[in-house]
């Protein structure tokens, strides 16, 4: 039988074929329409039982979406991201469907000033008020028009007590020092490094200019002999594994990995460091925003923020919540550190202009 | 009924090759024309893109800082190939010349990893090179055993063991990176030298030549297509390569698709990224016509 008689007789398959092709395209289409609609059960709201969260990894409580399920009978739908820059480049062409987000404080900034956020309608986040006042007016949203505070964190040093001759409490020693050589790990964040080398410098980390840039650079460049690897954002495992003994790192991640091992530590470095803010954001398009405020004001009701803060372990500006920490989360030097360097410490504005310079100068760090 | 062309029957024709035709144009031909246009562009804002037909991204990628990093990438890539087809070359011959009944399981065992995600397959190689990886301790005990038998012989004993920097240097960048593409080197040889006249070996063995000479004259030779097309499906995957020099590299082991990534995300410069990834995508074309070329010049008998 050769292949014209094959394809003879199968004529009346192919029609089969094809209807089937369009019954699997009608099917699809079908159950992205049936995804779209829910179980179509309404709230009193008028919005489905749904809701659409996009969280960072290990940053909520281990029972928080169920319970807020149990309250209100809304399903939350969690998907992670591990960096602002993937949870940007995502929006950018649209909302996929999210109806709660967590920028940081500079991406909340910046996402703002792009129009890719909802304005927030204070009137149905009556918990704000347990919101330290200090975290309500802040540079980066005045007044709270688009973003409710959820977490603040510091950068700082994490290391290996064994390991070190004394506290490792100055950036010199990452930065400008072979005290330590290939027991170094950079954040792979050019503009978190190049803000820290300017507090090093005894710059804000705000005032930057190109000349600085260029200075830094050869510093960095400098120093990069010295240094093991840049990591992106998993330094508290490098230390754990004991590739490495100082890293760059954030206090939360830090303090988690502390509970494991008490041969680590973490300082906040004399010169001052960085301070970030990730907050609860309702991003343009978002298809339930009545139940992402209510959610939020889930969030920060006193007792559902405490339970997340004893999983999570970063500070947070929920002063009612942490009114209700034992002492040994309130008075934990690491996650929150003493007053006089918490005073060096600053939030860096998101600078459109300087990014890219930061950017293009790590690429010749990393490639000299 | 007699034998036809394929191609006369144009009706066959089509229906065999319109849904590969529409798959390539909806999914490859498309996407990367937007990408094209992105590279001649220029962003507004935040967020918005506008193609004004400018050349600053290409003029931009062009600068030196850029060339380094392009030639690098394609010193390491070309290494990493060269040292898959030292390694594949005996393997495959290995494996031709295996039993009927150990050759499929030969060629499996050269296809499992793919059965594993490259993510996982690169966490697992750097649990292994660690500095408290297993590497370094399996070396860690020999050293210490050394030196537990020279005291037992009366001598000083060695200096403390100081682990080896196996991980977050261009030496593991390498290693990650061949032993990833091994098997796509291996392949083709095996397909190149399962096909080979056997009886052409034995004659070269018959009239005098020696085992290396053989392989050298004969072998290698016949199996030129296989080496190319070996070499062609390495070095493009290796030049274009991302995860292994991002999370097993050190301080001065980016190669181009780390700088290409970065533009995307965190330099939120799509135009710039896309010229980029478009004189990437220019030196492969490069590559796969010098292939074609080849081909095209009539081998000698």
């Amino acid at each position: 039988m050769d292949l014209n008689e094959l394809l003879a007789q199968g004529r009346g398959r192919r029609s089969l074929l094809q209807a089937m092709g369009v019954a699997a395209i009608g099917i699809s289409f079908g159950g992205l329409a049936a995804c779209s609609k829910g179980e179509g059960k309404k709230l009193a709201n008028g919005e489905e039982a749904q809701l659409n969260f996009y969280n960072w990894d290990t940053y909520i409580g281990e029972t928080t979406l169920d319970d807020f399920k149990e309250t209100t009978g809304v399903d939350v739908k969690m998907d992670l991201f591990d960096s602002n820059d993937v949870l940007f480049a995502k929006f950018k062409a649209g909302n996929p469907g999210y109806d709660v987000i967590v920028p940081s404080n500079d991406f909340v900034e910046r996402m703002a000033r792009a129009g890719m956020l909802l304005p927030i309608d204070q009137k149905q986040i009556p918990n704000m008020k347990n919101i330290d006042p200090a975290f309500i007016d802040v540079d980066y949203d005045k007044g709270r028009k688009f973003s409710m505070p959820y977490t603040w964190l510091t950068l700082g040093i994490g290391y290996r007590k064994s390991k070190v001759k004394a506290k490792p409490d100055s950036w010199k020693l990452l930065f400008d020092s072979p005290e330590y050589a290939g027991r170094i790990s950079w954040l792979s964040e050019a503009g978190d490094m190049f803000r820290l080398y300017g507090k090093y410098l005894g710059k804000s980390v705000n005032a930057l200019t190109p000349a600085d840039i260029a200075t830094i650079e050869a510093m960095m460049i400098k120093q990069k002999p010295n240094v093991k690897n840049f990591h992106s954002d998993d330094g508290q495992d490098l230390l754990m594994k004991g590739d490495v003994d100082l890293v760059l790192e954030y206090n939360g991640d830090i303090a988690q990995v502390m509970a494991e091992d008490d041969d680590i530590d973490f300082v906040v470095p004399k010169e001052g460091s960085q301070l970030n803010s990730d907050n609860l954001c309702i991003p343009k398009g978002a298809p339930h925003p009545k139940n992402a405020h209510a959610f939020i004001n889930y969030l920060l009701d006193a007792e559902v923020d405490k339970k997340i803060t004893e999983t999570i372990l970063f500070p947070t500006p929920n002063a009612a919540a942490k009114a209700l920490m034992p002492a040994s989360y309130k008075n934990n030097p690491v996650i929150f550190p003493p007053a006089d360097v918490l005073a060096k410490c600053e939030y860096a504005a998101y600078n459109a202009e300087l990014q890219p310079l930061y950017e293009e100068a790590f690429t010749r760090v990393r490639a000299a | 009924m007699a034998e036809q062309d394929w191609k006369q029957n144009k009706r066959v024709f089509a229906a065999v090759s319109l849904p590969t035709l529409f798959w390539v144009t909806i999914f490859f031909v498309i996407p990367m024309l937007i990408v094209w246009q992105y590279s001649f562009g220029e962003k507004v804002g935040e967020t918005g893109f506008e193609f004004s037909g400018t050349l600053d991204n290409y003029k931009r990628a062009t600068e030196w800082l850029y060339l380094t990093i392009f030639g690098k990438s394609f010193a390491v890539a070309a290494l990493v190939t060269l040292i898959c087809l030292i390694i594949g070359f005996p393997v495959a011959m290995a494996i031709t010349f295996a039993s009927e009944k150990w050759r499929p399981w030969l060629l499996l065992g050269i296809m499992l990893p793919f059965w594993t995600n490259l993510l996982i397959r690169t966490y697992a190689l750097m649990m292994l090179l660690g500095t408290q990886g297993y590497a370094n301790k399996g070396l860690g005990a020999l050293w210490e055993g050394t030196s537990w038998i020279k005291t037992l012989a009366g001598l000083q004993p060695l200096p403390t063991w100081e682990p080896v920097q196996l991980l977050f240097n261009n030496f593991a960048v390498v290693f990650g990176l061949v032993y990833v593409h091994l098997p796509f080197m291996v392949l083709p040889l095996y397909a190149a030298l399962d096909r080979l006249d056997r009886s052409l070996i034995e004659a070269s063995l018959d009239l005098g030549a020696g085992h290396f000479r053989t392989i050298m004259r004969i072998v290698v030779p016949l199996a030129a297509p296989g080496i190319v097309a070996g070499v062609m499906i390495t070095l493009i995957p290796a030049l274009g390569a991302y995860l292994t020099p991002d999370l097993m590299g050190g301080t001065d082991s980016q190669m181009i698709a780390n700088v290409i990534e970065r533009q995307f995300k965190k330099a939120n410069d799509w135009p710039f990224g896309a010229a980029l990834s478009f004189l990437l995508i220019y030196a492969m074309f490069a590559l796969i016509a010098i292939q074609s070329m080849r081909k095209k010049v009539p081998e000698a008998p």
